[in-house]
């Protein structure tokens, strides 16, 4: 993790808050802009936050998205405590996933997110204690 | 026009029940990925185009009476998907165009009869 | 074609976004999964979805999505309407499925912001 000064912003995401779901992209998002980030970039944040969250609504009880901006790269670092992954090489599969019907019907759970994140991001590391949580960083070099 | 035309003319992948290609019409379209507005929406008779690939669509496709569905953006469907809709005689069929791509195509040969 | 032009063609409500009807916009990604559209849509595409809730508005917004359609005749809610506005999203509603948009809209030349879905390393969003 980037050290702390660095850090930008810390959000804080509720499990199972499905109607909120995306906001923290937004605020993220809208914060780049002022700070006159390429747009390009700042969309690949804006979806890899966004999957993130939504993963955090679907999967735990709770967690925290910390985003750090570095002259040379933004880095997102989203850490729950939760369910967490069973198999973490199956869950990035396209197409895998363990939704149920009340995320899909939410318009997600086809199994993308993890995969959309990482397509986006320059390093993508995650790790899981079943049963203790998830924990996922994610590095979009500027 | 049949099942058959429109997997020659859009380079579809019939993925199972290729018997019913030649005999089954199709009257109509729909296009969507969520369960429920379809089996409010759809007609019997339509081809429905999705991206869902998971085992409940082939219930609400034979629920429904489709003529067939089309599984887009290059998805997979399931293993059990494609068992299932063998088994209730319902054909899947694949593309690698997007939704709106492949049904603007469909709309139009449709149109042109 | 204008965004005026599309709301003509499907018979559609404008929402929100009446100053911005002279936009222009060439391409479209139609889909009810907002992960797909996360994946795939391109900016300045119009979204074209059934998906009457939040989350589209958010998707949009965070791929610069020029506008999105919501089709089917999809009830909007207070919420979805406010968001829109924040994040300066035009909506326009239609009561047309989403079969009949797509064709009607490929018919008169918009097309696909992306054509096929291949295996690609290319990490930008264009």
């Amino acid at each position: 993790m980037p050290s702390d000064e660095y850090l930008q912003g810390i959000y804080y995401i509720q499990g199972r808050d499905f109607v909120d779901a995306g906001i923290v992209s937004s605020e993220i998002k809208k914060s780049l802009k002022d700070k006159g980030i390429p747009e390009s970039i700042i969309r690949r944040v804006a979806v890899i936050t966004f999957e993130a969250e939504v993963n955090m609504i679907s999967y735990s009880e709770q967690g925290t998205i910390q985003l750090f901006i570095e002259p040379d790269a933004i880095t997102i670092q989203a850490d729950d405590i939760g369910q967490g992954i069973e198999d973490i090489e199956l869950a990035q599969q396209e197409g895998y996933s363990t939704a149920d019907d009340s995320i899909r019907e939410l318009g997600f759970g086809a199994g993308m997110g993890l995969a959309n994140i990482k397509k986006y991001s320059d390093i993508f590391e995650i790790t899981s204690n079943p049963g203790d949580g998830a924990h996922l960083k994610s590095v979009v070099k500027l | 026009m049949t099942l058959e035309t429109l997997v020659e003319k859009l380079e579809l992948k019939c993925k199972c029940c290729w018997e019913k290609l030649k005999t089954t019409e199709i009257k109509g379209g729909y296009a969507g990925d969520l369960l429920s507005d379809v089996m409010a929406n759809s007609k019997e008779g339509s081809i429905w185009v999705t991206r869902q690939v998971h085992l409940n669509i082939v219930a609400v496709a034979s629920l429904k009476e489709h003529a067939g569905i089309v599984i887009v953006q290059g998805a997979t469907p399931d293993k059990d998907t494609v068992e299932k809709a063998t088994r209730e005689g319902v054909p899947i069929m694949v593309s690698e165009l997007t939704e709106f791509e492949l049904v603007g195509r469909i709309y139009q040969l449709l149109q042109n009869g | 074609m204008k965004l005026s032009e599309i709301r003509d063609i499907l018979d559609a409500k404008v929402i929100v976004g009446e100053d911005k009807l002279d936009l222009e916009i060439t391409t479209a990604f139609g889909a009810d999964l907002m992960s797909d559209v996360l994946a795939f849509a391109r900016s300045g595409c119009l979204l074209i979805t059934g998906l009457s809730n939040p989350q589209s508005v958010r998707t949009a917004y965070a791929l610069d999505i020029a506008a999105i359609l919501v089709c089917r005749g999809k009830s909007l809610t207070d919420k979805f309407v406010e968001i829109s506005q924040e994040l300066n999203i035009p909506i326009l509603w239609t009561r047309y499925i989403m079969f009949e948009v797509c064709g009607m809209l490929y018919k008169e030349g918009l097309t696909g912001c992306v054509t096929q879905i291949q295996d690609s390393e290319d990490k930008q969003i264009a």
